[in-house]
């Protein structure tokens, strides 16, 4: 009964968890459909795309953090969900970009992928973003083994790739940019603290043997 | 502070409503007329329509009446369609107000404009500070029709009220020495937002300049409104530049100082990235800025049907105006 319980909720968490990240996608569209995104809906896509892309990163990017520091072990469950929701906003941020924006003109695509430098670095990291997504599969991830987890070490360039991705969009204001750095900075610092504490642990052990 | 009255601006009359609406058909009909024989180019303002829940901004009564006296100016005027008033007043680039392009609208609407000082400065016969209405006053308004190009590679057409910077000019006496004009905003972060911003790399107040030919180049426009309306405070409220020639962030909003010199001015993108943002800053679909290609344009209000992409023009399509004016000139050095 209990266990039945329990279930139920896990099922009920596993969807509100599963919903909650197409809200903003939702909202999009609702308000294209309405064509209450302003004079701009092209560009009012694109950027909130890239945000939720950048957004989710940064939320799979702290799962390990969170049971590490907070020892908080759900999140763990949905920390493949998110990375592919971050893939999946990438992607239609791309996408939005090249239809709303270019209107898939491909010489205008091609100058932009070649000449902007912001866009180069962002679309190096949705390059790499994909392999990722392709093998999130249980069975990638069995078939893969050890490499797999090297593999999917590239989150780490990615995520560097995104930040200098907007840090090259910055005009005059970098209070996001900042933000985001900020709290990358704490994601990736906290793994390294982990490994340099775990380094030293094994080398005392090395030592007293 | 001592606030001065040019000597060819008279006081005002004191003018009932009767003979206001009366003087209304008589300047659009007769003045409106003299003006259009003696140019050939002028034409009643039309009423515009506006949905029914859109703000519309008035200003003072003084401006009131201008703009009710105005004319369109028809041979400066583009046909292009025009960008609907919705969007005009709600997508704005106004960093004092905030970076996003809805951020002014949100903001600026407790925005003190009038009543509004200017201060002319510099190399004129005639320094002072002067109230907004004695400045604008003496001069006919008009309409003009420009394209709007911003160097992010998007553009708008705008129905501007105003008049030629150059005539303003000259009722203070340039000297021979005014090469250069600096344009200054007003600088009060209790009023604006973006000023208080702590993360941003741009110094306030914002500063813009021009050659003096530039200023006095008859499409220079000082704008008091749009739409037949006052200017709405997040379009550059009370007193605006409009040059439709260069890149938006030129057409500084919000003036308090203009100040002649002999010295090209320090203008504030300029000084923040000189490598992105020229001097100049001429619409050129030859020269990219590092972020944005500049060879073609949309034309706002695009749809997601359709990117409403067109070709970016030399000088905004205003090459036969003023192209002539950098002649000899390596454009791609001085862009
Ligand atoms: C081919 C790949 C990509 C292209 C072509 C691209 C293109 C763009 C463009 C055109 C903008 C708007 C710049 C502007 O007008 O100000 C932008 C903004 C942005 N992009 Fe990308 N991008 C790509 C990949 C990515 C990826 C992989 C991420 C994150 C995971 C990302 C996150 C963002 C963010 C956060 C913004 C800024 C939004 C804002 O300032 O509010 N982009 N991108």
């Amino acid at each position: 009964m209990a266990k039945a319980k329990s279930k139920a909720l896990g099922y009920l968490e596993w969807w509100v968890v599963f919903l909650l990240p197409l809200a903003p996608l939702g909202w999009l569209t609702y308000n294209a459909w309405i064509f209450n995104l302003g004079a701009d809906p092209a560009q009012e896509i694109v950027l909130e795309t890239g945000v939720w892309a950048i957004n989710l990163l940064w939320i799979t990017l702290a799962i390990t953090p969170l049971r590490r520091v907070f020892k908080l072990n759900w999140p763990l469950r949905y920390r493949r969900m998110m990375g592919l929701y971050s893939l999946f906003y990438a992607a239609v941020h791309l996408l939005a970009f090249a239809t709303f924006i270019l209107g898939w003109r491909w010489d205008l695509l091609l100058k932009e992928l070649s000449e902007r430098p912001y866009i180069i670095v962002g679309a190096l990291g949705l390059l790499l973003l994909i392999p990722l997504g392709v093998t999130s599969t249980r069975g990638m991830q069995r078939r893969l083994g050890r490499n797999w987890l090297k593999l999917h070490k590239l989150v780490y360039p990615i995520s560097l790739l995104v930040m200098v991705h907007i840090i090259w969009q910055i005009r005059s204001d970098f209070g996001e940019q900042l933000v985001y750095g900020l709290i990358l900075g704490f994601l990736l610092g906290s793994r390294m603290y982990f490994y340099l504490q775990r380094k030293t642990r094994v080398m005392r052990a090395a030592r007293a043997a | 502070m001592l606030i001065k009255k040019p000597d060819s601006i008279k006081s005002s009359e004191i003018t009932s409503e009767s003979v206001y609406l009366n003087r209304r058909h008589f300047m659009r009909g007769l003045l409106g007329t003299t003006a259009l024989l003696a140019t050939g180019s002028a034409n009643a303002v039309p009423e515009y329509e506006f949905e029914k829940d859109l703000p519309i901004y008035r200003g003072p009564d003084w401006m009131q009446q201008k703009i009710r006296e105005s004319v369109r100016n028809t041979a400066l005027s583009t046909d292009d369609k025009l960008t609907p008033y919705f969007h005009v007043m709600s997508y704005n680039n106004f960093y004092e107000f905030g970076t996003g392009k809805k951020d002014p609208a949100r903001h600026a609407q407790n925005f003190q404009t009038d009543p509004w000082k200017v201060e002319i400065s510099g190399e004129v016969g005639k320094p002072g500070v002067y109230n907004l209405e004695d400045l604008i006053k003496p001069h006919l308004l008009e309409e003009r029709i420009y394209r709007l190009r911003c160097v992010e590679a998007w553009s708008m057409v705008v129905p501007w009220m105003g008049l030629s910077l150059g005539d303003l000019l000259k009722k203070f006496d340039p000297t021979s020495k005014a090469k250069y004009v600096e344009f200054t905003t007003l600088h009060d972060p209790d009023q604006m937002p973006g000023q208080r911003s702590r993360f941003s790399t741009l110094e306030w107040p914002y500063v813009e300049g021009l050659r003096i030919d530039e200023a006095m180049h008859p499409l220079t426009m000082l704008a008091v409104g749009v739409y037949g309306n006052a200017m709405p405070p997040q379009n550059g409220a009370p007193l605006r530049l409009v040059v439709p020639w260069k890149y938006g962030f030129k057409s500084i909003k919000s003036i308090v100082k203009i100040r002649l010199t002999d010295k090209m001015p320090n203008t504030t993108w300029n000084l923040m990235a000189p490598q992105e943002y020229g001097f100049y800053s001429n619409v050129n679909p030859a020269v990219d800025h590092p972020r944005w290609s500049q060879a073609s344009e949309r034309r706002l209000p695009s749809s997601l049907f359709n990117p409403n992409r067109v070709d970016t023009l030399p000088f905004n399509g205003y090459a036969d105006e003023v192209a002539e004016l950098y002649r000899g000139m390596d454009l791609k050095k001085w862009f």
